[in-house]
C-alpha cells in the first residue's frame, strides 16, 4: 500500500506508525554515515585507503547502491512493515487508513486470551510450547546423531571413507523436502512399509500409528536439519588438533572423559551454532509437521500460515510470528547462557 | 621409580610401507635415550608404538618386564611428550598439569599441592592460575613436561621437544631437561634429528636410518667408533672417501681413493678387493704432507673464518667438498682460494667401514 500525503497527515487513526515504517530505513542510513564521518574525522588511518579510493566511484556507488537495497528493501522493509502490521485491528481494505485503523496490541492479547469469548487460549499456548519443546527436542536428538558422525569424519575415519559418508549425508538433500517428507509418511504410516514388515515378522499385531504418536514429525525434523547441525560441528571438531586427544588419552583418560574434556569445550561454539540453527529452523518449519505430524498435532507455524493463508488476518498472524520469534530467542539466550557461550562465538 | 623398555624384533607397517623394520634393544630403567635420525627415519613410529598409540606389525614392547600387547596408551606406565607439546588450550596452567591426576580420580586438594609441587620443579612458581596461552615458548615447554611427570610415569617419552624453541632457549633447555631427569631418575626415551642434542644429552644413543637401527651406543662411541657408513656420516662431520681395499689386516686398511691410497684403522676387518669407505673427520684433517698413504692433495674452493676456527673447504672426488677444520690457535698459514694444498692426517685416525649409504645422499 503506497501512503499518499493526506493520508498520512490524517488526524484518525495512527498513520504515523506506518510512516515511521517509511521513515526508519532512512534513519539507518543517516546513522551509517554518521559512522562513516566519525571514523573519517577522528578515527582515520591515513595509509589506510578510502572505500572509493580503492574501487573507483562509479563502482563505489553502485556496490553502496547494492548492498543500501537489499539491507533495505530485503531486510529491514519487510520486518518492519510486518511489525506494525501486528500492531493494527484486522480490517478490510476500505477500512486501512480510516477511522478503525488504530494501534492496538489486541493481536498479542488474543495469544493469551481468546477475543471471541474471554477465554484463556489454551489452544495456541498449548501450541506454542509443544513446538518449543519438540524442536528442542529434534535439537538434541540431531546433536545425539551428528556429534558421533562428526567427530568420525573429522578425527577418526580415513579419507576415502570419509569422502563416502560426506556424500551420502549430501546427496539426499538433493530431494526436495516435500518430497522427501511423503516418503518418510509413507514409511511410517499405518499401512506404510515398516509396519508391514514389522507385522510380516510378527512382532506385533496391530500397525504402530508412528505419525500418531509424533514419532514421524520427530524423524522428519531430525532429518530435515541434519546437515545444518553436522556442518558447523564437523567444522569445529575437524580443527582440533589431533594431538590433545591423544595427550589426553596418554595421561590415562577413558574415551567418554576426552569427549567431555577436551572436545566437546573446544567444539562448543561449533555445537552452539548447530543447535541454535537447528532449533530456529525446527521451530519455524513447515512442510514436516504439516505432512509427519498427526491429525491432533498443531505446530505453531501453521497457525501463523493459516492466518496468513486461510483466514487472510495478517496482523494476527504477524504477532503470532513475532511471538514465536521471540520465544526461540528468549530459549536461546536462556541455553547460551546456561553453557557459557557467547553470542559472538556461535557465529565464528 | 623407572623401568626399563625392550624392543623385541619391532616391526611397524603402514600398508605396504615398513615404517620401522626388525628393531630390537634394551633400555636400562633411568636411562637417558636417545633415538638419533634424519626427518621420516621411523623416529616418531617408535615412540608412539612404545607409548601405546600403535600396535606394532610384529615383536613386541616390553615395560618392566612387562609384555605391552593389549594395553592402551592410557594404561602404560609411560607419559608422551608432543613433537607440539599438544597442551590443552582451554585449561589452565595448573589444570593441564594435574590433567591425568583429575582423571585417576585425585581429590581436588590434592592435586592442587602436586600442582605446586611440580610448578617449582619447572621453575614457575605460582603461576598455576595462567593460561596457556600466557606463557613464552619455554615456559610452555616446561608445563609440558610438568603435565607428563604429573601422572609419575615410569618412563618418559619425549618426541623432539626441543625442535620449536630458538637456539639459545634450546640449549638452555638441554641443560635444564637432564638435570629434571636426574633429580625424577625416570627413563627417559629422547627423540631428535639434531646429534648436538643427542651427544650432549644422552646415555646412550640409537642411531636411525629408513627405519632400521644403524647403532647403540654412548655418544663417544657412535661419534669414534661408528659401524656403519650412514651413522659415520651422520654423526657430526666426516669426509668420505670411497674405492676399494688394496691392503687390509687386522691393524689397518688401505683403500685405493681417486686421491691415492689412503690408509686408515680396520675395526670392522674389511677385506681385500672390498668396496669401502674411508672417513677422516675434517678435526683429523691438518695442512701440510704426512706420511704418503695419509695425505690428500686438491684444490682450495673456499676458505670460511668462523670466530673460534677456521673452515677450509677442498675439492672433493664427487660433489661433496672435503673440508677441514683448524683451530684458532693452531700456528699454521692458511692457503688462499684457487691453490693446490695437501692435507694429511694420524692414520690412526682415518677409519675404513664397508661401502654403505651416507647421510643425505
Ligand atoms: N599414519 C601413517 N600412515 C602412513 N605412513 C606413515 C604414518 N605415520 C608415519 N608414516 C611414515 O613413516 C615414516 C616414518 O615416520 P615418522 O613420523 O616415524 O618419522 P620421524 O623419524 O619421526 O620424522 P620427523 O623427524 O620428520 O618427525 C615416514 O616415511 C612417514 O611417511
Ligand atoms: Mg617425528
Amino acid at each position: 500500500m503506497i501512503p499518499t500525503w493526506d493520508w498520512c497527515f490524517r488526524k484518525e487513526g495512527w498513520p504515523v506508525s506506518r510512516l515511521l515504517v517509511y521513515l526508519i530505513p532512512f534513519l539507518v542510513i543517516a546513522v551509517f554515515v554518521a559512522m562513516a564521518r566519525y571514523e573519517r574525522r577522528f578515527a582515520h588511518d591515513p595509509t589506510h585507503k578510502g572505500f572509493f579510493e580503492r574501487n573507483g566511484t562509479t563502482l563505489g556507488i553502485v556496490f553502496i547502491a547494492l548492498v543500501a537495497f537489499w539491507t533495505l528493501f530485503l531486510v529491514v522493509l519487510p520486518y518492519l512493515y510486518m511489525v506494525q502490521e501486528s500492531f493494527h485491528p484486522k480490517l478490510v481494505a476500505a477500512d486501512r487508513g480510516g477511522p478503525k485503523d488504530i494501534l492496538t496490541t489486541e493481536q498479542y492479547r488474543s495469544f493469551f486470551v481468546q477475543p471471541t469469548d474471554g477465554e484463556i487460549n489454551t489452544t495456541h499456548m498449548g501450541a506454542f510450547i509443544f513446538t518449543l519443546v519438540i524442536s528442542a527436542i529434534v535439537t538434541v536428538l540431531n546433536f545425539a546423531i551428528c556429534y558421533p558422525l562428526a567427530y568420525y569424519m573429522a578425527q577418526a575415519g580415513s579419507v576415502q571413507k570419509v569422502r563416502l559418508l560426506m556424500l551420502a549425508l549430501i546427496v539426499p538433500y538433493w530431494v526436495n523436502e516435500i518430497l522427501r517428507a511423503f516418503s518418510l509418511r509413507l514409511l511410517l504410516a499405518s499401512k506404510g512399509l515398516i509396519n508391514q514388515a514389522l507385522m510380516g515378522l510378527g512382532l506385533t499385531d496391530a500397525p504402530i500409528d508412528f505419525l500418531g504418536s509424533n514419532v514421524g514429525l520427530y524423524v522428519g525434523l531430525s532429518y530435515a536439519y541434519l546437515l545444518v547441525m553436522m556442518f558447523p560441528l564437523y567444522n569445529a571438531v575437524e580443527s582440533l588438533d589431533k594431538n590433545q586427544i591423544e595427550a589426553a588419552r596418554d595421561l590415562g583418560a577413558p574415551w567418554w572423559r576426552i569427549h567431555k574434556d577436551v572436545v566437546i569445550p573446544y567444539a562448543k561454539p561449533g555445537i552452539a551454532s548447530g543447535c541454535t540453527m537447528v532449533f530456529m529452523l525446527s521451530a519455524g518449519s513447515l512442510a514436516a509437521p504439516q505432512f509427519l505430524g498427526g491429525p491432533k498435532t498443531l505446530w505453531f507455524t501453521s497457525i501463523v500460515y493459516d492466518f496468513f493463508f486461510q483466514a487472510f488476518n495478517w496482523p494476527r498472524g504477524a504477532a503470532y510470528a513475532f511471538l514465536l520469534l521471540a520465544g526461540c530467542i528468549a530459549l536461546v539466550m536462556l541455553m547460551l547462557r546456561l553453557f557459557k557461550v557467547s553470542l559472538g562465538e556461535t557465529i565464528k | 621409580m623407572s623401568a626399563d623398555v625392550e624392543l623385541d624384533r619391532v616391526t611397524v607397517r603402514f600398508g605396504q610401507f615398513t615404517a620401522v623394520k626388525e628393531a630390537s634393544l634394551k633400555i636400562a630403567g633411568g636411562e637417558f635415550f636417545s633415538f638419533l635420525g634424519p626427518s621420516g627415519c621411523g623416529k616418531t613410529t617408535i615412540l608412539r608404538t612404545v607409548s601405546g598409540f600403535l600396535d606394532p606389525s610384529e615383536g613386541v614392547v616390553r615395560i618392566a618386564g612387562q609384555d605391552m600387547i593389549g594395553i592402551g596408551a592410557n594404561k602404560r606406565p609411560t607419559a608422551l611428550i608432543f613433537q607440539n607439546l599438544a597442551l590443552f588450550p582451554l585449561m589452565t596452567v595448573a589444570e593441564n598439569i594435574t590433567y591425568g591426576l583429575r582423571v585417576r580420580g585425585v581429590s581436588r586438594s590434592e592435586r592442587m599441592k602436586k600442582a605446586d609441587e611440580l610448578l617449582s620443579l619447572i621453575a614457575l612458581p605460582g603461576q598455576g592460575n595462567k593460561l596457556v596461552s600466557e606463557l613464552s615458548g619455554g615456559q610452555k615447554q616446561r608445563v609440558a613436561i610438568a603435565r607428563a611427570l604429573a601422572v609419575e610415569p615410569k618412563v618418559l617419552l619425549l618426541d623432539e621437544p626441543l625442535s620449536a624453541l630458538d637456539l639459545k632457549l634450546r640449549q638452555h633447555m638441554r641443560n635444564e631437561l637432564r638435570a629434571i631427569q636426574q633429580r625424577v631418575g625416570i627413563t627417559f626415551i629422547y627423540i631428535t634429528h639434531d646429534q648436538g642434542e643427542a651427544l650432549t644429552m644422552s646415555d646412550r644413543i640409537a642411531v636411525m636410518n629408513n627405519g632400521v637401527i644403524e647403532q647403540v651406543g654412548d655418544g663417544k662411541a657412535v661419534y669414534d667408533m661408528p659401524t656403519t657408513s650412514f651413522v659415520a656420516s651422520f654423526v657430526g662431520e666426516n669426509n668420505p672417501f670411497a674405492g676399494r681395499v688394496a691392503k687390509a689386516d687386522k691393524s689397518g686398511a688401505v683403500v685405493e681413493t681417486p686421491f691415492g691410497a689412503l690408509r686408515g684403522r680396520n675395526p670392522l676387518g674389511v677385506k681385500k678387493g672390498d668396496k669401502a669407505i674411508l672417513f677422516v673427520r675434517p678435526e683429523a684433517l691438518r695442512l701440510g704432507k704426512g706420511e704418503k698413504d695419509a695425505t690428500i692433495t686438491s684444490t682450495v674452493l673456499n676458505v670460511a673464518f668462523e670466530g673460534n676456527a677456521t673452515h677450509i673447504f677442498l675439492k672433493g672426488a664427487e660433489k661433496k667438498d672435503i673440508t677441514l677444520t683448524v683451530g684458532r690457535l693452531e700456528s699454521v698459514k692458511i692457503p688462499e682460494q684457487g691453490v693446490e694444498a695437501s692435507v694429511a692426517y694420524d692414520p690412526d685416525l682415518g677409519l675404513v667401514l664397508p661401502e654403505g649409504r651416507l647421510a643425505s645422499e
